[in-house]
Protein backbone atom coordinates (compact mmCIF):
# COMPACT_ATOMS: atom_id res chain seq x y z
CA UNK A 1 0.00 0.00 0.00
CA UNK A 2 1.14 3.49 -0.72
CA UNK A 3 1.96 5.47 2.08
CA UNK A 4 -0.24 8.97 2.18
CA UNK A 5 2.16 12.43 3.38
CA UNK A 6 -0.21 14.29 5.69
CA UNK A 7 0.92 17.63 6.86
CA UNK A 8 -1.39 19.29 9.24
CA UNK A 9 -1.67 21.08 12.98
CA UNK A 10 -2.04 19.28 15.84
CA UNK A 11 -2.38 21.26 19.16
CA UNK A 12 -0.89 24.09 17.49
CA UNK A 13 1.99 22.38 16.21
CA UNK A 14 3.27 21.64 12.91
CA UNK A 15 3.12 18.51 11.98
CA UNK A 16 4.29 15.76 9.11
CA UNK A 17 3.46 12.24 9.00
CA UNK A 18 2.92 9.24 6.46
CA UNK A 19 0.17 7.03 7.36
CA UNK A 20 -1.28 4.11 5.62
CA UNK A 21 -4.39 5.32 3.13
CA UNK A 22 -6.71 2.98 5.30
CA UNK A 23 -5.45 3.94 8.91
CA UNK A 24 -7.40 5.96 11.03
CA UNK A 25 -6.42 9.39 12.33
CA UNK A 26 -6.88 7.43 16.00
CA UNK A 27 -3.79 5.30 14.34
CA UNK A 28 -1.80 7.65 13.66
CA UNK A 29 -1.87 9.84 16.95
CA UNK A 30 -1.16 6.73 19.05
CA UNK A 31 0.85 4.87 17.15
CA UNK A 32 2.92 7.30 15.39
CA UNK A 33 3.04 10.53 16.54
CA UNK A 34 2.92 9.16 20.59
CA UNK A 35 -0.12 10.62 21.87
CA UNK A 36 -1.91 8.20 23.73
CA UNK A 37 -4.82 10.10 25.16
CA UNK A 38 -6.99 9.00 22.70
CA UNK A 39 -8.25 6.22 23.25
CA UNK A 40 -9.58 3.30 21.18
CA UNK A 41 -13.14 1.85 22.55
CA UNK A 42 -15.30 1.17 20.27
CA UNK A 43 -13.34 1.64 16.64
CA UNK A 44 -16.70 2.31 15.54
CA UNK A 45 -17.75 5.55 16.53
CA UNK A 46 -19.96 4.55 19.45
CA UNK A 47 -18.39 5.02 22.53
CA UNK A 48 -16.45 8.42 21.92
CA UNK A 49 -13.17 7.39 23.76
CA UNK A 50 -10.95 8.60 20.54
CA UNK A 51 -12.69 12.02 20.63
CA UNK A 52 -10.43 14.93 19.17
CA UNK A 53 -11.10 18.17 17.45
CA UNK A 54 -10.99 18.80 14.33
CA UNK A 55 -11.29 22.29 13.00
CA UNK A 56 -13.67 23.33 16.17
CA UNK A 57 -15.70 20.01 15.70
CA UNK A 58 -15.94 17.22 17.95
CA UNK A 59 -15.42 14.07 16.10
CA UNK A 60 -14.30 10.25 16.41
CA UNK A 61 -10.51 9.89 15.54
CA UNK A 62 -11.23 6.42 14.69
CA UNK A 63 -13.90 7.45 11.91
CA UNK A 64 -11.24 9.53 10.48
CA UNK A 65 -8.90 8.87 7.79
CA UNK A 66 -5.11 10.06 9.09
CA UNK A 67 -5.12 11.68 4.99
CA UNK A 68 -8.04 13.84 5.95
CA UNK A 69 -5.76 15.57 8.56
CA UNK A 70 -4.11 16.96 5.44
CA UNK A 71 -4.28 21.15 6.23
CA UNK A 72 -6.81 20.24 9.52
CA UNK A 73 -6.62 21.94 12.60
CA UNK A 74 -6.29 19.11 15.34
CA UNK A 75 -6.91 19.74 19.10
CA UNK A 76 -6.38 16.46 21.49
CA UNK A 77 -6.24 15.99 25.14
CA UNK A 78 -2.59 16.02 25.60
CA UNK A 79 -3.17 20.28 24.22
CA UNK A 80 -5.46 20.75 27.09
CA UNK A 81 -3.60 21.97 29.93
CA UNK A 82 -1.34 25.22 29.67
CA UNK A 83 1.71 23.87 30.55
CA UNK A 84 1.43 22.50 34.09
CA UNK A 85 -1.26 24.52 34.95
CA UNK A 86 -4.65 22.28 34.37
CA UNK A 87 -7.54 23.54 32.52
CA UNK A 88 -10.31 24.32 34.46
CA UNK A 89 -12.02 21.35 33.05
CA UNK A 90 -9.47 18.69 34.14
CA UNK A 91 -9.30 20.73 37.79
CA UNK A 92 -13.08 19.70 38.05
CA UNK A 93 -13.01 16.32 37.17
CA UNK A 94 -10.26 15.46 39.51
CA UNK A 95 -11.95 17.35 42.24
CA UNK A 96 -15.57 15.89 41.48
CA UNK A 97 -14.18 12.83 41.30
CA UNK A 98 -15.45 12.38 37.56
CA UNK A 99 -13.22 9.43 36.69
CA UNK A 100 -12.36 5.93 37.65
CA UNK A 101 -10.45 3.96 35.55
CA UNK A 102 -9.93 6.96 32.79
CA UNK A 103 -10.16 5.21 29.64
CA UNK A 104 -13.22 7.63 28.76
CA UNK A 105 -12.30 10.55 30.30
CA UNK A 106 -9.89 12.27 27.65
CA UNK A 107 -12.76 11.97 24.68
CA UNK A 108 -14.99 12.98 27.91
CA UNK A 109 -12.58 15.95 28.29
CA UNK A 110 -12.52 16.81 24.76
CA UNK A 111 -15.81 16.80 24.34
CA UNK A 112 -16.90 18.92 27.03
CA UNK A 113 -14.30 21.60 25.87
CA UNK A 114 -15.93 21.39 22.72
CA UNK A 115 -18.93 22.20 24.24
CA UNK A 116 -18.18 24.86 26.65
CA UNK A 117 -16.05 26.53 23.15
CA UNK A 118 -19.63 26.87 21.65
CA UNK A 119 -22.14 26.82 24.56
CA UNK A 120 -20.55 28.71 27.66
CA UNK A 121 -23.83 28.22 29.91
CA UNK A 122 -25.41 24.99 29.07
CA UNK A 123 -27.90 23.57 30.68
CA UNK A 124 -28.08 20.10 32.49
CA UNK A 125 -30.23 18.85 29.53
CA UNK A 126 -27.62 20.38 27.02
CA UNK A 127 -24.89 18.75 29.06
CA UNK A 128 -26.45 15.39 29.15
CA UNK A 129 -27.59 15.62 25.50
CA UNK A 130 -23.89 16.86 23.89
CA UNK A 131 -22.30 14.38 26.11
CA UNK A 132 -24.43 11.12 24.69
CA UNK A 133 -21.54 10.28 22.61
CA UNK A 134 -19.58 9.31 25.26
CA UNK A 135 -20.15 6.34 27.22
CA UNK A 136 -18.17 5.72 30.39
CA UNK A 137 -18.69 2.21 32.32
CA UNK A 138 -17.82 3.37 35.75
CA UNK A 139 -18.25 6.59 37.57
CA UNK A 140 -22.26 6.93 35.72
CA UNK A 141 -22.67 10.30 34.45
CA UNK A 142 -23.56 12.53 37.37
CA UNK A 143 -20.07 13.05 38.74
CA UNK A 144 -19.30 14.45 34.99
CA UNK A 145 -21.89 16.41 34.14
CA UNK A 146 -21.19 18.41 37.64
CA UNK A 147 -17.66 18.47 36.86
CA UNK A 148 -18.57 20.28 33.49
CA UNK A 149 -21.26 22.74 34.55
CA UNK A 150 -19.10 23.72 37.46
CA UNK A 151 -16.41 24.25 35.48
CA UNK A 152 -18.70 26.34 32.74
CA UNK A 153 -19.37 28.76 35.80
CA UNK A 154 -16.15 28.92 36.78
CA UNK A 155 -14.98 29.51 33.39
CA UNK A 156 -18.11 32.42 32.59
CA UNK A 157 -16.54 34.17 35.94
CA UNK A 158 -13.33 34.57 34.79
CA UNK A 159 -14.61 35.96 31.29
CA UNK A 160 -16.58 38.44 33.04
CA UNK B 1 -6.42 0.44 -0.79
CA UNK B 2 -5.78 4.23 -2.73
CA UNK B 3 -6.81 7.57 -1.28
CA UNK B 4 -7.83 10.33 -3.92
CA UNK B 5 -8.55 13.68 -2.58
CA UNK B 6 -9.45 15.47 -5.81
CA UNK B 7 -10.07 19.28 -6.27
CA UNK B 8 -12.89 19.20 -9.42
CA UNK B 9 -16.00 16.93 -9.92
CA UNK B 10 -14.76 15.91 -12.89
CA UNK B 11 -11.33 14.60 -11.09
CA UNK B 12 -14.22 12.54 -8.52
CA UNK B 13 -15.82 11.13 -11.92
CA UNK B 14 -13.29 10.10 -13.61
CA UNK B 15 -11.54 8.43 -11.06
CA UNK B 16 -14.64 6.57 -10.35
CA UNK B 17 -15.41 5.81 -13.58
CA UNK B 18 -11.71 4.65 -14.25
CA UNK B 19 -11.60 2.43 -10.88
CA UNK B 20 -10.42 -1.35 -10.99
CA UNK B 21 -12.04 -3.02 -8.14
CA UNK B 22 -14.50 -1.39 -5.20
CA UNK B 23 -14.43 2.52 -5.41
CA UNK B 24 -16.23 4.71 -2.41
CA UNK B 25 -17.04 8.53 -2.52
CA UNK B 26 -15.49 9.46 1.03
CA UNK B 27 -17.72 12.72 2.85
CA UNK B 28 -18.39 12.18 6.64
CA UNK B 29 -17.03 9.04 6.50
CA UNK B 30 -19.30 7.71 9.46
CA UNK B 31 -20.32 4.96 7.35
CA UNK B 32 -17.51 4.13 5.26
CA UNK B 33 -15.14 3.83 8.25
CA UNK B 34 -17.37 1.62 10.27
CA UNK B 35 -17.51 -1.19 7.03
CA UNK B 36 -13.98 -0.53 6.41
CA UNK B 37 -13.29 -2.33 9.86
CA UNK B 38 -15.06 -5.35 8.92
CA UNK B 39 -12.94 -8.10 7.52
CA UNK B 40 -15.49 -8.86 4.53
CA UNK B 41 -15.31 -5.85 3.37
CA UNK B 42 -12.94 -4.70 0.54
CA UNK B 43 -12.53 -1.43 -0.52
CA UNK B 44 -9.99 -0.28 -3.26
CA UNK B 45 -9.86 3.53 -3.74
CA UNK B 46 -11.67 6.02 -1.65
CA UNK B 47 -12.19 9.35 -3.22
CA UNK B 48 -12.28 12.38 -0.62
CA UNK B 49 -14.83 15.05 -1.70
CA UNK B 50 -13.91 17.48 1.28
CA UNK B 51 -11.35 19.28 -0.81
CA UNK B 52 -13.74 20.45 -3.21
CA UNK B 53 -15.38 23.69 -2.01
CA UNK B 54 -18.76 23.51 -3.31
CA UNK B 55 -19.40 19.78 -1.74
CA UNK B 56 -18.98 21.60 1.72
CA UNK B 57 -21.29 24.32 1.49
CA UNK B 58 -24.79 25.08 1.57
CA UNK B 59 -26.30 28.10 -0.95
CA UNK B 60 -29.99 29.53 -1.00
CA UNK B 61 -30.48 29.85 -4.86
CA UNK B 62 -33.69 31.36 -6.61
CA UNK B 63 -34.96 27.21 -6.28
CA UNK B 64 -34.48 26.45 -2.91
CA UNK B 65 -31.34 25.46 -1.20
CA UNK B 66 -28.15 23.26 -2.50
CA UNK B 67 -26.96 21.43 0.08
CA UNK B 68 -22.90 20.18 -0.61
CA UNK B 69 -22.50 16.44 -0.22
CA UNK B 70 -19.86 16.51 2.20
CA UNK B 71 -21.88 19.53 4.58
CA UNK B 72 -22.18 18.19 8.10
CA UNK B 73 -25.58 17.49 9.47
CA UNK B 74 -24.42 19.66 12.45
CA UNK B 75 -24.26 22.63 9.97
CA UNK B 76 -27.61 22.09 8.78
CA UNK B 77 -28.58 22.78 12.76
CA UNK B 78 -26.72 26.01 12.51
CA UNK B 79 -28.05 27.46 9.22
CA UNK B 80 -31.45 29.40 10.17
CA UNK B 81 -32.65 29.78 6.85
CA UNK B 82 -32.59 26.10 6.04
CA UNK B 83 -33.74 25.21 10.05
CA UNK B 84 -36.84 28.45 9.07
CA UNK B 85 -38.03 26.68 6.03
CA UNK B 86 -37.69 22.98 6.43
CA UNK B 87 -37.41 22.21 9.88
CA UNK B 88 -38.40 18.66 9.76
CA UNK B 89 -35.67 17.84 7.26
CA UNK B 90 -32.82 19.33 9.65
CA UNK B 91 -34.72 17.55 12.78
CA UNK B 92 -34.55 14.40 11.00
CA UNK B 93 -31.17 14.83 9.60
CA UNK B 94 -29.73 16.37 13.62
CA UNK B 95 -31.49 12.80 14.69
CA UNK B 96 -28.48 10.62 13.36
CA UNK B 97 -25.86 9.97 15.70
CA UNK B 98 -24.23 11.91 18.85
CA UNK B 99 -22.24 15.39 18.54
CA UNK B 100 -19.48 13.42 17.31
CA UNK B 101 -21.58 11.92 14.48
CA UNK B 102 -23.12 15.16 13.76
CA UNK B 103 -19.94 16.45 13.12
CA UNK B 104 -18.93 14.63 10.15
CA UNK B 105 -22.23 12.64 8.74
CA UNK B 106 -24.40 14.09 5.97
CA UNK B 107 -27.52 13.54 4.32
CA UNK B 108 -25.80 12.50 1.16
CA UNK B 109 -24.01 9.85 2.84
CA UNK B 110 -27.10 8.85 4.56
CA UNK B 111 -28.89 8.78 1.52
CA UNK B 112 -25.83 6.64 -0.26
CA UNK B 113 -25.61 4.24 2.73
CA UNK B 114 -29.34 3.11 1.58
CA UNK B 115 -30.20 1.76 5.11
CA UNK B 116 -34.34 1.59 5.11
CA UNK B 117 -34.07 3.02 8.67
CA UNK B 118 -32.11 6.20 7.19
CA UNK B 119 -33.59 9.27 9.63
CA UNK B 120 -32.87 12.25 6.63
CA UNK B 121 -34.18 9.90 4.04
CA UNK B 122 -38.59 10.25 4.68
CA UNK B 123 -38.26 13.32 5.77
CA UNK B 124 -36.15 14.84 2.38
CA UNK B 125 -38.65 12.73 0.21
CA UNK B 126 -41.39 14.46 2.47
CA UNK B 127 -39.91 17.78 1.65
CA UNK B 128 -39.87 16.64 -2.27
CA UNK B 129 -35.92 16.48 -2.74
CA UNK B 130 -33.62 15.57 -5.47
CA UNK B 131 -30.07 14.75 -5.79
CA UNK B 132 -28.11 16.15 -8.23
CA UNK B 133 -25.57 13.83 -9.52
CA UNK B 134 -22.36 14.12 -11.18
CA UNK B 135 -20.99 11.82 -14.01
CA UNK B 136 -18.56 11.61 -16.91
CA UNK B 137 -21.37 12.49 -19.00
CA UNK B 138 -22.30 15.53 -17.25
CA UNK B 139 -25.35 15.76 -14.05
CA UNK B 140 -28.62 15.03 -14.19
CA UNK B 141 -31.05 15.61 -11.52
CA UNK B 142 -33.03 13.07 -9.81
CA UNK B 143 -35.39 12.82 -7.26
CA UNK B 144 -34.34 11.60 -3.53
CA UNK B 145 -36.56 8.41 -3.68
CA UNK B 146 -35.05 7.07 -6.80
CA UNK B 147 -31.88 7.11 -4.64
CA UNK B 148 -31.88 3.77 -2.75
CA UNK B 149 -33.44 0.49 -4.39
CA UNK B 150 -33.19 -1.55 -1.54
CA UNK B 151 -30.70 -2.03 1.66
CA UNK B 152 -27.65 -1.14 1.27
CA UNK B 153 -27.90 -0.97 -2.77
CA UNK B 154 -28.62 2.74 -5.13
CA UNK B 155 -29.46 3.83 -8.45
CA UNK B 156 -26.24 5.18 -8.91
CA UNK B 157 -23.52 3.54 -12.02
CA UNK B 158 -20.39 3.50 -12.00
CA UNK B 159 -18.94 6.93 -12.39
CA UNK B 160 -21.85 8.65 -10.87
CA UNK B 161 -21.78 10.41 -7.86
CA UNK B 162 -24.42 12.76 -5.58
CA UNK B 163 -23.05 16.01 -5.48
CA UNK B 164 -25.90 17.96 -3.80
CA UNK B 165 -28.66 17.49 -2.21
CA UNK B 166 -31.53 20.33 -3.55
CA UNK B 167 -34.32 20.88 -1.53
CA UNK B 168 -36.69 23.03 -3.66
CA UNK B 169 -38.47 26.85 -1.72
CA UNK B 170 -41.04 26.48 0.47
CA UNK B 171 -44.00 27.15 -0.84
CA UNK B 172 -46.57 29.32 1.22
CA UNK B 173 -48.53 27.77 3.78
CA UNK B 174 -46.32 24.86 3.66
CA UNK B 175 -44.46 22.60 6.85
CA UNK B 176 -42.59 20.10 6.93
CA UNK B 177 -41.67 17.73 10.35
CA UNK B 178 -40.51 13.90 10.56
CA UNK B 179 -40.78 11.61 13.50
CA UNK B 180 -39.23 8.06 14.35
CA UNK B 181 -40.20 5.63 16.84
CA UNK B 182 -36.75 4.02 18.99
CA UNK B 183 -36.56 2.28 22.08
CA UNK B 184 -34.62 4.51 23.96
CA UNK B 185 -35.02 8.56 24.07
CA UNK B 186 -32.13 9.08 21.99
CA UNK B 187 -29.14 7.72 19.65
CA UNK B 188 -31.17 4.53 18.02
CA UNK B 189 -32.04 3.47 14.87
CA UNK B 190 -35.47 3.95 13.96
CA UNK B 191 -37.60 1.34 14.52
CA UNK B 192 -40.71 3.56 12.39
CA UNK B 193 -40.22 6.91 10.97
CA UNK B 194 -42.69 9.18 9.09
CA UNK B 195 -41.84 12.41 7.48
CA UNK B 196 -44.96 14.82 5.98
CA UNK B 197 -44.62 17.69 4.17
CA UNK B 198 -48.04 19.78 3.40
CA UNK B 199 -49.05 22.95 1.79
CA UNK B 200 -52.74 24.41 2.85
CA UNK B 201 -54.88 26.56 1.30
CA UNK B 202 -56.24 30.45 2.31
CA UNK B 203 -58.85 28.35 4.55
CA UNK B 204 -56.47 26.01 5.78
CA UNK B 205 -57.51 23.04 4.31
CA UNK B 206 -54.77 20.79 2.77
CA UNK B 207 -54.03 21.69 -1.01
CA UNK B 208 -51.02 19.15 -1.41
CA UNK B 209 -49.10 16.91 0.65
CA UNK B 210 -46.42 14.38 0.69
CA UNK B 211 -45.71 11.34 3.18
CA UNK B 212 -42.88 9.06 3.23
CA UNK B 213 -42.44 6.48 5.44
CA UNK B 214 -38.91 4.88 6.85
CA UNK B 215 -38.12 1.36 8.49
CA UNK B 216 -41.20 -0.07 6.92
CA UNK B 217 -39.95 -1.73 3.92
CA UNK B 218 -36.93 -2.47 2.08
CA UNK B 219 -36.44 0.96 1.03
CA UNK B 220 -38.40 4.77 1.84
CA UNK B 221 -41.99 4.33 1.21
CA UNK B 222 -43.63 7.63 -0.76
CA UNK B 223 -47.58 6.90 -0.43
CA UNK B 224 -49.62 8.31 -2.66
CA UNK B 225 -52.71 7.10 -0.90
CA UNK B 226 -51.30 8.74 2.10
CA UNK B 227 -51.27 11.50 0.72
CA UNK B 228 -54.55 11.51 -0.80
CA UNK B 229 -56.10 10.52 3.00
CA UNK B 230 -55.88 14.00 4.06
CA UNK B 231 -55.89 16.29 0.56
CA UNK B 232 -58.82 18.50 1.14
CA UNK B 233 -59.17 18.00 5.03
CA UNK B 234 -58.22 19.99 7.76
CA UNK B 235 -56.72 17.05 9.53
CA UNK B 236 -60.40 15.81 10.58
CA UNK B 237 -60.35 12.96 12.99
CA UNK B 238 -61.80 10.75 9.79
CA UNK B 239 -59.01 12.12 8.12
CA UNK B 240 -56.36 11.28 10.31
CA UNK B 241 -57.83 8.04 10.90
CA UNK B 242 -58.03 7.61 6.69
CA UNK B 243 -54.12 8.13 6.88
CA UNK B 244 -52.95 6.10 9.34
CA UNK B 245 -54.89 3.49 8.16
CA UNK B 246 -52.84 4.24 4.22
CA UNK B 247 -49.62 4.27 6.27
CA UNK B 248 -49.80 0.92 7.34
CA UNK B 249 -51.33 -0.48 4.47
CA UNK B 250 -48.30 0.65 2.62
CA UNK B 251 -46.29 -1.01 5.01
CA UNK B 252 -44.43 -3.72 4.51
CA UNK B 253 -41.92 -3.91 7.43
CA UNK B 254 -39.53 -6.87 8.58
CA UNK B 255 -39.96 -8.67 11.70
CA UNK B 256 -37.39 -8.59 13.98
CA UNK B 257 -36.04 -8.29 17.40
CA UNK B 258 -36.87 -4.09 17.46
CA UNK B 259 -40.22 -4.41 16.38
CA UNK B 260 -42.40 -6.88 14.78
CA UNK B 261 -43.98 -6.28 11.92
CA UNK B 262 -47.75 -6.12 13.57
CA UNK B 263 -46.02 -3.07 15.96
CA UNK B 264 -44.03 -1.43 12.60
CA UNK B 265 -47.31 -1.49 10.67
CA UNK B 266 -49.40 0.11 13.42
CA UNK B 267 -46.83 2.60 15.14
CA UNK B 268 -46.13 3.96 11.30
CA UNK B 269 -49.87 5.43 11.51
CA UNK B 270 -49.44 6.41 14.74
CA UNK B 271 -46.39 9.03 13.95
CA UNK B 272 -48.04 10.03 10.37
CA UNK B 273 -51.08 10.95 12.53
CA UNK B 274 -48.60 12.99 14.61
CA UNK B 275 -45.71 13.87 12.22
CA UNK B 276 -49.09 15.72 10.06
CA UNK B 277 -50.55 17.62 12.76
CA UNK B 278 -47.41 19.20 13.38
CA UNK B 279 -46.59 19.71 9.56
CA UNK B 280 -49.96 21.57 9.83
CA UNK B 281 -49.17 23.64 12.99
CA UNK B 282 -46.14 24.49 10.62
CA UNK B 283 -47.75 25.51 7.64
CA UNK B 284 -50.37 27.41 9.34
CA UNK B 285 -47.63 29.37 10.84
CA UNK B 286 -45.76 30.47 7.89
Amino acid sequence: MVSVPVSTTINSDEVEFLCRADESLLDVLRNRLGLMGAKEGCGTGDCGACSVIMDGRIVCSCLVLGAEAEGRTIETIEGMADGNELHPLQKKFIEHAALQCGICTPGFLMAAKALLDANPDPTEEEIRFWLAGNLCRCTGYDKIVRAVADAAQEMRGKRA
Amino acid sequence: MRYERPKTTAEVTNLLAGAVGRAFVLAGGTDLLVRMKSDDFEVDLVVDIKAIPSMSEISETADGFEIGAAVPCAVLGENKALVAAWPGVVEAANLIGSTQIQGRCTIAGNLCNASPAADSVPAMVAAGAHARIASPDGAKIVAVEEIPVGPGETSLKKGEFIEAILIPKRSPRSGDAYLRFIPRTEMDIAVVGAGVRLTLDEQGGIESARVALGAVGPKVVLSEEAARAIVGSKLEEAALDALAEACSAASTPIDDKRGTVEFRKHVVGVLARRAAKLAYKRAGEN
